[in-house]
């Protein structure tokens, strides 16, 4: 495999997964920040689900995301599968009950007192879960960690949906899956090396942002 | 106009009543003490005004406006939640500077920069903790943080003061400081303050009227003086002499 | 944080090895049974551990069926059993060249050569062969329907930029497409061009949904339910020959000998041209069984 190209895969791996896991925190956060403050009825019906969905299998959402955006499917029309978007649209069916998950037990980890304390001092309700989201923001964190390994890492469902096409689709586990299958065993192993480099960085990237924050935030 | 009013209020934890009060009336500008045994129902009534929890049934009139306490939203409370301050016994300090936690509430209420920055001074001036104003609030002593909290409500100069038991767990020094400014807010702007507390002498210090509530109900309420000196039922004599069973 | 990866870490494992343990579980059901006369699925013969090799081939042999149909015989007979790992044709080669296969059975005559000049193989034997297909949409938009060389074909199908999908694998079939292009004297690259890097199926399903051409082995394409249309056949260089070779550092050459006699001699060669006759109407591979 040629230099630029494992650049290429290199940099799609990264923008997929950013942006899946972008998305997967503006619908997660919110709901796991509601889910962790208020009660409802259903709501231990809605949690139960959150959590088998956190362990979704990938090849399933995979399989779905593909009937759903095929040829002859439902959503077939709109022409996606076999695109980035289509790899966008089944990780973010991935993370988001991660993150929805992990905020909600980050806010359920902070006492009562402290949205007590919002409300008191007079926030409105959308003020209220921002200043909760910030305080829990340490768990919220590792939640943003563990769904970026999880896109970043998976294999199934892009693989299925975004077809492995070269120079259009490829990312980094698709391209090792392939260079094992051609038994290219060093060039695969040379890309997991890289995956598992840049999942130590981030996750490093992301403790040093939590500690530096929890050190000194300023007016 | 002038007052404090919670009328018809019944809060009931499963189906035990907590309390049940007809009505319950504190004029602007007063300092009441609240006393009784723990479990008596004191911090339900100053959370049920807080709108921190809501009763089966209650009115609540609030300097000239008039709610219904069971059928109130969040949002629709938030502009009485605005007039009030509150003091819990244990202070939450949020993971920021004490600053940004005496700025939250104005920063709520969407106060500029410059006005903020001067309040904030203020505040920390009237505690006397300006020169820990960049500090994180978490490495305070829990004296100190409680005089912050208290500084974080003073700040957005609330007309009604709901404090639970401040300084039950505060070493002398600290209480004297926490008096002296709940004493100056009151003198100065016509704060109306109602104070929980079990320290006998801090209310016989502080208060003009004081409440005696046990077992969900206001059983006594006088002038200070004769509140302690003559108390009328049985009750309340037994409560302060220390023979009550509680 | 840590916790929580390494949960999820495991759980993955755990669902790694679920799937590793159903997948390795389907062979036992051949769905070719009724094919062969003599092919009663034998339990596992009682003879000793050692009896067993392992048979490095390609998807096509595996995913059409015909290894279902004829390892269960041999295996009785022979008291052999017979391990396959189904990759393609590049890691077949590359487990025969370290010594982690015993036979190879495989299809890219160029590389087959090498290995066994390289002195990594011996006994070479062809086995049999099948045929590819270009197949695309019915709507041909290059207009390579009837013609006859699949060189042609594919010229046209590069000058018009009609969508091709490619395996891009380094799979016996990529290798084919690949020495059509050089033939044709045409590089294949541009927008048109997609390579897939997956097997024959996912390839094929990608062509079906993308309206484009490819080019495939008869067995995979007739086992898929698709709307594609066979457009191109019969043309010399669309016959794909399998070959059968012991690897040289096998550990077991008597067992592995006995696998090549079984697949190249009468009975074995037999059940190869009958397969799969019941299921599409003639037979996916054509035995022309002869020694190098």
């Amino acid at each position: 495999m040629m230099t630029q190209d494992v650049w290429e895969v290199i940099w799609l791996s990264l923008q997929v997964t950013t942006v899946s896991v972008a998305i997967g925190m503006l619908a997660g956060i919110p709901t796991g920040t509601l889910l962790g403050l208020y009660s409802f009825r259903g709501k231990r019906i809605v949690v139960a689900l959150i959590y088998t969905c956190m362990g979704l299998p990938p090849v399933l959402v995979g399989v779905v995301v593909y009937l759903l955006l095929s040829r002859y499917g439902p959503l077939g029309a709109l022409g996606l599968l076999f695109t980035p978007e289509a790899m966008i649209i089944a990780q973010v069916v991935l993370v988001t009950p991660i993150l929805a998950g992990l905020t909600m037990s980050a806010v359920q980890a902070k006492e009562r007192t402290y949205w007590e304390t919002a409300k008191s001092l007079g926030a409105s309700p959308v003020q209220m879960m921002i200043t909760i989201v910030r305080e829990a923001r340490g768990g919220i964190w590792s939640g943003v960690a563990a769904a970026y390994g999880r896109a970043i890492s998976e294999v199934g469902a892009v693989m299925l949906v975004g077809g492995n096409i070269e120079h259009h689709t490829r990312v980094m586990t698709t391209a090792i899956i392939l260079e094992t299958r051609t038994g290219n065993f060093t060039a695969g192993l040379q890309l997991g090396l890289v995956l598992l480099a840049l999942s130590f960085l981030f996750n490093s990237f992301l403790m040093a942002g939590v500690l530096n924050q929890m050190k000194s935030r300023r007016r | 106009m002038n007052r404090v009013e919670v009328r018809n209020l019944e809060v009931t934890y499963g189906n035990r009543t907590v309390l049940a009060l007809d009505r319950v009336v504190f004029e602007r500008g007063g300092f009441y003490g609240i006393v009784g045994p723990s479990g008596a129902g004191k911090s339900t009534l100053l959370r049920v005004i807080n709108l921190l929890e809501k009763p089966v049934s209650g009115q609540l009139h609030l300097f000239g406006e008039e709610v219904d306490l069971s059928t109130l939203s969040y949002a629709k409370g938030m502009p009485l939640q605005r007039q009030m301050g509150f003091v819990a016994q244990k202070p939450s300090m949020f993971q920021a500077s004490v600053y940004d936690n005496v700025a939250l509430g104005l920063r709520y209420r969407k106060r500029n920069r410059v006005q903020i920055q001067a309040l904030v001074q203020e505040a920390l001036d009237l505690v006397e903790l300006s020169h820990l104003s960049d500090q994180r609030a978490h490495t305070l002593s829990g004296g100190e943080a409680q005089r912050v909290a208290l500084a974080r409500t003073l700040v957005c100069e609330p007309s009604l003061l709901l404090l639970d038991e401040p300084t039950a767990s505060l070493d002398p020094y600290n209480i004297s400081i926490f008096e002296r400014v709940i004493q100056t807010i009151h003198r100065q702007k016509h704060t109306t303050i109602l104070m929980i507390t079990h320290n006998l002498p801090q209310a016989r210090r502080l208060a003009q009227t004081c409440l005696f509530v046990n077992n969900g109900r206001i059983v006594e309420r006088a002038d200070t003086e004769a509140f302690f000196h003559h108390p009328h039922c049985t009750e309340l004599a037994d409560f302060i002499s220390g023979r009550m069973i509680c | 944080m840590k916790t929580i990866q390494s949960m999820i870490a495991l759980f993955c494992l755990a669902l790694l090895l679920l799937l590793a343990a159903c997948s390795s579980s389907q062979p036992a059901a051949a769905p070719e049974q009724s094919n062969p006369p003599t092919a009663a699925p034998a339990p596992t013969p009682s003879a000793s551990e050692k009896k067993e090799m392992i048979l490095a081939t390609t998807t096509s042999t595996q995913d059409s069926g015909l290894l279902d149909a004829l390892l269960p015989v041999f295996e009785q007979q022979s008291g052999i059993s017979v391990k396959v790992i189904a990759v393609g044709t590049g890691q077949a080669i590359k487990l025969g060249e370290e010594g982690n296969a015993d036979v190879l059975l495989v299809h890219s005559r160029k590389a087959e050569d090498e290995f066994v000049e390289k002195g990594f193989g011996i006994n070479a034997y062809d086995v049999m062969y099948n045929q590819f297909y270009i197949v695309g949409p019915a709507e041909d938009p290059a207009g390579i329907k009837g013609v006859q060389s699949a060189k042609e074909a594919m010229a046209k199908i590069a000058e018009k930029q009609s969508p091709f999908v490619s395996r891009g694998d380094d799979s016996g079939t990529d290798k084919k497409e690949k020495s059509i292009w050089k033939e044709a004297a045409i590089t294949p690259e541009g927008s048109w061009y997609i390579s897939s890097g997956q097997g024959m199926g996912e390839t094929l399903q990608m062509a079906d949904e993308m309206r484009a051409y490819t080019l495939t082995d008869e067995a995979t394409f007739l086992s898929r339910k698709l709307n594609l249309e066979v457009l191109v056949q019969g043309d010399k260089s669309l016959l794909n020959p399998y070959g059968i070779i012991q690897v040289k550092s096998s550990t077991k050459p008597e067992e592995g000998m006995q696998l090549i006699r079984f697949f190249t001699e009468e009975q074995g060669q037999k059940l190869i041209g009958e397969f799969g006759k019941e299921t599409y109407g003639k037979g996916l591979f054509v035995p022309d069984a002869k020694q190098r």
